[in-house]
């Protein structure tokens, strides 16, 4: 196949990028043949467009165009200027991982309270054996062309039976503008085992940047793991993230992500149950407003009997932005008992905001409990006037009627000081309406 | 005695002047004037359809009424000028015939975040979360409003008689110079009515005038007023003193609706 011909101008850039790109890449050459491969695949797919079902609201040509160069590697300047932002952002007594355009940070990070507790590399460093981390069984484009470019990540592994003490947080910071980063990590959660992973995804002084990131979660049987996402990017950005999660058997699950920002946003989630008696919390908030389009997708797959699934999603849009909830749930032919509930509401505060919801139910087994609802409104008149006649001002009075909103979402969270810290990036959004 | 005749001088706390008002291309109002003196409690009594509670929604500034004609002076001051949240801040305070359920808003949160609105609007500290705890434990236990119910949603899942309580602590915190009671009476059964009405005596000051709109005589029997106005087809047909109400229970609305 000529890959050249199917490629408009625009593709013929991204394979300039990896050739550039491709001495800068870390691994072996069993490494670079892997990410050669996977570009190759990025190449005759290009970047996903509204013809494909699973890409059908965010349809990244027309709303990307191009993938941008990769960002140059930090310098002192631009790590001084991460430095301040982790301050800005991180949790209070967790531990950071600190990625600057791509690039692990190791000063800036908290290695050594971390391995004290917790096994971590970068992958940097694991790309110097093998390529597994690089192999992922899905054909999505932008998840091979992140396989084909990752620059670093961190990989983390929780011993069976570790309690975490401290919350790990991953903080992705973007400081050069017009330039790409990606990003894999890895965490492996063993058996009988309690961690906490919070990753936040800022900018400090970038603008028109773009994230390409994946994450590999694998938890064992026994354990229970919170799985916090902020994607809190600058209002020009470019965020693609996709997550891959397999669960083991009896275990919690609470898994939220909230996106506050990024021009173009998209959060894939592909969550599967493979061990029994496990309970999957999976939950989101789109906070969007301008031209900002927000996509949050969502596949469960129920691979084995008596798992229970939920999801709350809310979306409130504002101006003309564009929220898309896709929440697929599958229930395999041997995955009997299964428990499954997905909620979806929007929120729309102007008559050109929009928002699609898309669920879908895939059941090949016959006894189970499956549902779904979604709505979409606006802001209750009478809530909202009886607000301001207790002396709140409208956007004062929409605030409280919004954080009302997203709260059943965000209260999903089990930790009280996450959701505080949640809270308040939600508020910080709030703050900026008004 | 130049003197005296200063004090004997009321302050006109509200006037309403000529007031016509719409509704969908239909006038509701046709021309009502009222004048409410600081420290004087109104009743407003008419039967259904007469226009009590839009004249409170419009000094209130509820959304969906036009005014074609006339004017509503607060304290002097052109109140239809004003958002809403303006008007609370000056002190209008109306007490909701249904007070509405906000699930998710904690009422306690609900009662701060108005209250210092209110404050800031006024050029007055806002209240730290210490003394403003202080201030609505002393007054939800003059009112007798349990703890609890300050935890959950505003108004959510309370009983009718618990929302009205909730109408007259928020009065009793935010210290309005007017308050509108708007239908008080409704959905209460008679020891809830007493509760709620004990609570509204309790804020009666020289400083503080009172609107209470009612179909029922009942609730004048608790909450006294000075002057009492009988409402007919969006005007004030006819005024006079307390005893009037009493009149009015006797003989029915349906005298003044041929006289308007």
């Amino acid at each position: 196949m000529n890959v050249a011909v199917a490629k408009t101008g625009k593709g013929r850039a991204v394979s300039d990028l990896f050739t550039s790109a491709e001495g800068r890449l870390p691994g072996s050459p069993a490494v670079t043949a892997v990410r050669r491969e996977a570009f190759e695949t990025y190449e005759r797919l290009g970047l996903p467009h509204r013809r494909l079902e699973e890409w059908k609201y965010t349809d990244l040509r027309a709303l990307v165009g191009e993938v941008l160069p990769l960002a140059a590697s930090p310098d002192a300047a631009t790590l001084k200027r991460a430095a301040d932002a982790v301050k800005v952002h991180a949790i209070d007594g967790a531990r950071k991982l600190v990625l600057v355009d791509g690039v692990f940070a190791a000063d800036l990070s908290d290695v050594k309270a971390l391995v004290a507790e917790a096994g971590f590399k970068t992958l940097r460093e694991t790309l110097d054996k093998d390529a597994g981390l690089l192999k992922t069984a899905s054909i999505d484009a932008m998840i091979a062309l992140n396989a084909a470019m990752a620059t670093d990540g961190v990989v983390l592994s929780i011993a069976d039976g570790a309690k975490l003490s401290a919350p790990i947080q991953i903080i992705h910071i973007a400081t050069a503008a017009s330039a790409s980063a990606f990003t894999r990590s890895q965490v492996a959660v063993g058996k009988g085992a309690r961690a906490t992973i919070v990753e936040t995804f800022v900018a400090a002084g970038a603008k028109a940047y773009q994230v390409n990131d994946a994450v590999l979660v694998s938890v064992g049987d026994d354990s229970d793991v919170a799985h916090i996402r902020l994607m809190d990017d600058a209002p020009d950005a470019v965020n693609v993230t996709s997550q891959f999660v397999t669960i083991g058997a009896n275990v919690k699950f609470n898994f939220f992500n909230m996106t506050t920002g990024a021009a173009v946003s998209r959060l894939q989630g592909f969550i599967a149950l493979a061990g029994e008696g496990s309970e999957l919390s999976a939950n989101g908030v789109n906070l969007l407003k301008k031209t900002e389009h927000g996509d949050t997708t969502l596949v469960v797959d129920h691979a084995v009997p008596n798992c229970v699934s939920r999801e709350i999603f809310r979306a409130v849009v504002d101006d003309r932005g564009h929220s898309v909830f896709q929440g697929r749930i599958i229930v395999r032919p041997d995955a009997q008992k299964t428990d499954g509930k997905m909620m979806t509401r929007a929120l729309l505060l102007s008559d050109e905001a929009e928002a699609d919801n898309k669920p879908e139910l895939e059941i090949f087994a016959d006894d189970v409990s499956c549902g779904h609802g979604a709505t979409a409104g606006a802001l209750d008149d009478s809530l909202l006037f009886y607000l301001k006649a207790r002396g709140l001002p409208e956007k004062q009075a929409q605030a409280l009627l919004i954080q009302a909103f997203v709260g059943e979402a965000i209260e999903q969270i089990a930790d009280d000081g996450l959701r505080e810290h949640v809270i308040g990036v939600a508020e910080r959004w709030l703050e900026r309406r008004q | 005695m130049h003197h005296l005749n200063k004090l004997d001088t009321k302050m006109a706390l509200l006037e309403v002047k000529d007031l016509k008002v719409r509704v969908e291309e239909r006038e509701i109002l046709h021309g009502l004037t009222l004048t409410v003196n600081e420290g004087e409690i109104h009743a407003i009594m008419g039967p259904n359809g007469s226009g009590k509670s839009t004249l409170s929604h419009v000094i209130a500034g509820k959304p969906g009424y036009e005014v074609t004609d006339g004017q509503i002076l607060f304290k002097g001051e052109d109140l239809l000028e004003m958002e809403p949240n303006e008007r609370a801040a000056k002190g209008v305070f109306l007490a909701f015939q249904y007070p509405v359920e906000i699930p998710g808003v904690a009422t306690m949160n609900f009662l701060r975040t108005a209250l210092n609105a209110q404050r800031k609007a006024r050029g007055e500290d806002e209240y730290s979360t210490p003394d403003f705890l202080k201030k609505v434990r002393e007054v939800s236990k003059s009112l007798n409003i349990p703890q609890d119910m300050l935890k959950r949603g505003v108004n959510v899942g309370f009983s009718g008689g618990e929302k009205k309580r909730n109408e007259v602590l928020q009065m009793a915190l935010f210290e309005p110079s007017l308050c509108i009671l708007d239908e008080m009476d409704s959905g209460l059964d008679i020891d809830a009515l007493r509760i709620a009405a004990d609570g509204v005596n309790a804020l009666r000051s020289p400083k503080r005038s009172m609107v209470v709109i009612t179909h029922y005589q009942r609730l004048l029997n608790y909450i006294v007023p000075d002057v009492v106005h009988v409402m007919s087809k969006g005007r004030v047909v006819k005024s006079g003193g307390k005893e009037l109400a009493l009149e009015l229970e006797a003989s029915g609305y349906a005298q003044f609706e041929d006289a308007a």
